[in-house]
């Protein structure tokens, strides 16, 4: 699998289009591997993969953030659903999707008067403080990846020590399928 | 072990293979002369790593081959022990689909899954690695008759209003195509393809692995399409105003510069397998399906379109540009092939190996009949011809079975001279010798100015005291004359049979489009000029 860039982590604008897809998937050893080997085969840049059980035991569920060249995408969804174990593959870039992103963000905090920016911002971007240091602070955020993109880039000007995302899910609005 | 053990007691014969690469390749030869799967048993680490490029054969080409490979005990998988390697690691990409069995109790299920999924849909290699301990059982579980597989489903007939609309671009064709392939072949499409072609008074071309669905020698036929197909078939491409692909992906060796291929066309595209639409070319109709189903529903919605002044075109190209090679200057390849043509007729199963003999075959030796031609087509496979013919006699035992090879691809699995030899197999073998790689050094004259480098294959043994070695029967044609001679006591003989053909040492394929080229830049006699180096891919 291809690495996930340190550019998807701090927000900036890669030059490739950015594509959301749900796989509904068949829980066997291997799958995994097999939908990735996809990816890189065609020099597909995976920047997040989420694997959850889903509502049946037996079956699991995988949201990929990728980007590459938009005309290889449609040939990557056929080979994905192509899979023996994979049910089916839906690209829901441009739909009508709910989505959402988990980030634990941790922050050097010497004073306090950065303590007080930090705060501020985090309260504005409605994230929470879920460990707090001597020296660190740890704040939990969610929203869509735009929105923890852009605290992100404002908690650039302090210390970021750690991050982790958890990756987009997504959900598609409505009646229709993920 | 266990395995190998139960063989002893059971009605399934085992063929004691020289390798497991010659293996795989017999299994695909099996398959592809039959339609039914071909079954290799190895053992694990190297004996299932040398399967690897036969699952890369079957699998570009769709061949349905199932692969036991055993593993070392579940205990010790991962832990570098004794001959142990992550085989279904290694061969995720050269697979259609593949297990590694955790419980002796799943055997039953998987050994059905993996036969249903190999040779339904698009047929592709199985692999099903087995770790010892597991074939040791206990299993309690029984055989089941169905399988239960949620993401695999297989199209059997095309959508009705597609084909209509094909039907209706069809009629209005003025210049209608029929590029017929390997899908063609494996859903026994050719009677379905004739019969199209003569409602619609359409020609056919067919590609290397398409020779043998629909008869070469039907007058509606120009044979072989791309880079080295005839002239007339790829004139007939440049200038058709509709192609239909019949279970056929417009592989780079068909379509040359892509920007370029058929762009005034209409094009319509059968295939089982979905995902090849749009892949290399986007088409106007797109009909997943069964090719022959397809095909079969088509030709009641279709009527002749007015194609009398496009057959004649196609007439006058094919008797311009007829297939031809030098007559004097000692024995030549496509001397030998044309009068294997004369003896075998299209009765014979031909398989090939891999260059320049593989081309001339597929030009000379004219598929009149299904699965009557096996050849490595998509991976390329130099040492497939002469396993492939040792499966397919197995398969075919009141066949005759000639496997045209090269110097080159032969000494890459001739050691299966022995499993020929010990079950005194009626196959015959045509080595064509020219003591090179023959069509790289085509290239390499061609394009690199005749900077030879890696070609030359001096040290060939003498290949008719080698087959002797192995106890076969073995030929020398050395002059034209004694051809015809030479082939018909081969094919008479009883047993294993080794022709050696010693051709001149330079020759070249033609007609030849350069790689990467367009079609319309097709080189039909050997130029004078230099050439500028091919962009395609070799």
């Amino acid at each position: 699998m291809a690495a996930a860039s340190s550019a998807a982590f701090t927000g900036e604008k890669g030059t490739s289009p950015k594509h959301t897809i749900a796989l509904f998937v068949s829980d066997k050893p291997g799958v995994l591997v097999r939908v990735a080997l996809v990816f890189a085969r065609r020099g597909y840049n995976i920047e997040s993969l989420v694997v959850s059980p889903g509502k049946d035991p037996g079956y699991s569920r995988m949201t990929i953030t990728c980007s590459g060249d938009p005309a290889t995408l449609g040939q990557i969804i056929k080979q994905l659903a192509k899979l023996v174990d994979v049910l089916h593959a839906i690209d829901h870039t441009g739909q009508a999707i709910y989505e959402t992103e988990i980030a634990l963000i941790k922050i050097e905090t010497a004073g306090n008067e950065e303590r007080a920016e930090l705060m501020q911002i985090a309260e504005h971007f409605g994230a929470r403080v879920v460990d707090y240091g001597s020296d660190s602070t740890i704040l939990r955020v969610y929203g869509n990846s735009e929105k923890l993109d852009a605290l992100i880039r404002l908690l650039n000007d302090m210390t970021i020590t750690e991050l982790v995302r958890s990756g987009k899910m997504v959900m598609a609005r409505g009646r229709a399928t993920t | 072990m266990p395995i190998f053990d139960a063989l002893v007691d059971s009605k399934i014969k085992l063929i004691l293979t020289r390798h497991e690469q010659g293996a795989t390749h017999m299994a695909d030869g099996y398959a592809r002369a039959t339609g039914k799967p071909g079954v290799v048993l190895v053992t694990s680490g190297p004996g299932a790593t040398n399967t690897v490029t036969g699952l890369l054969t079957a699998l570009m080409d769709s061949v349905p081959v199932v692969v036991l490979a055993g593993q070392q005990i579940r205990a010790q998988l991962g832990k570098d022990a004794f001959q142990e390697a992550d085989v279904t690691g290694i061969t995720y990409p050269v697979v259609k689909h593949s297990y590694l069995v955790e419980d002796a109790d799943d055997i039953p299920r998987i050994a059905r899954e993996a036969f249903h999924l190999a040779n339904s849909g698009r047929p592709g290699p199985v692999l099903i690695d087995l770790p010892k301990d597991v074939t040791q059982g206990p299993c309690d579980a029984r055989f089941v008759d169905t399988v239960e597989l949620p993401g695999y489903s297989v199209p059997v007939r095309g959508a009705p209003e597609l084909i209509a609309e094909a039907a209706e671009l069809l009629k209005a064709a003025k210049r209608p195509l029929l590029y017929v392939g390997h899908g063609a072949v494996i859903s026994d499409a050719g009677k379905a393809v004739i019969s199209l072609a003569e409602k619609l008074r359409a020609p056919i071309v067919n590609t290397l692995l398409g020779k043998g669905a629909a008869d070469e020698t039907h007058p509606l036929h120009l044979g072989m399409l791309g880079m080295h197909g005839t002239a007339y078939a790829n004139k007939a491409v440049v200038d058709c105003d509709l192609i239909m692909a019949i279970g056929a992906r417009w592989d780079d060796r068909i379509t040359g510069k892509v920007d370029e291929f058929c762009t005034e066309a209409i094009k319509i595209h059968i295939d089982i397998d979905p995902a090849e639409f749009g892949k290399v070319i986007a088409c106007d109709v797109c009909i997943e399906g069964d090719a022959r189903l397809v095909v079969e529903d088509l030709v009641p919605l279709v009527e002749a379109a007015d194609t009398e002044p496009w057959l004649a075109q196609c007439d006058r190209w094919r008797k311009q540009y007829p297939l031809r090679y030098p007559k004097q200057g000692g024995l030549r390849a496509q001397h030998v092939l044309h009068r294997l043509n004369e003896l075998t007729r299209g009765d014979a199963i031909i398989t090939t190996d891999v260059g320049q003999h593989q081309m001339w075959a597929a030009q000379f030796c004219r598929s009149t009949t299904n699965r009557h031609w096996i050849s490595s087509g998509g991976a390329g496979t130099m040492g497939f011809g002469f396993p492939a013919a040792i499966g397919a006699q197995f398969a075919q035992p009141d066949k005759k079975v000639w496997a045209v090879v090269g110097d080159g691809g032969f000494q890459m699995t001739l050691s299966e001279l022995a499993t020929a030899a010990i079950h005194e197999l009626d196959v015959n073998c045509l080595v064509i010798n020219n003591n090179y790689l023959g069509m790289v050094r085509q290239w390499q004259e061609m394009f690199f100015e005749n900077r030879l480098s890696g070609v030359d294959l001096e040290g060939n043994p003498d290949f008719v005291k080698l087959a002797n070695s192995y106890g076969v029967r073995a030929w020398r044609i050395r002059r034209p004359a004694d051809t015809d001679r030479i082939l018909a006591e081969a094919q008479a003989h009883r047993g294993p049979a080794l022709v050696v053909a010693e051709v001149v040492k330079e020759d070249n394929v033609f007609p030849m489009i350069p790689a990467g080229a367009p079609v319309s830049a097709m080189i039909i006699e050997k130029p004078t000029g230099r050439l500028e180096k091919p962009t395609g891919s070799t």
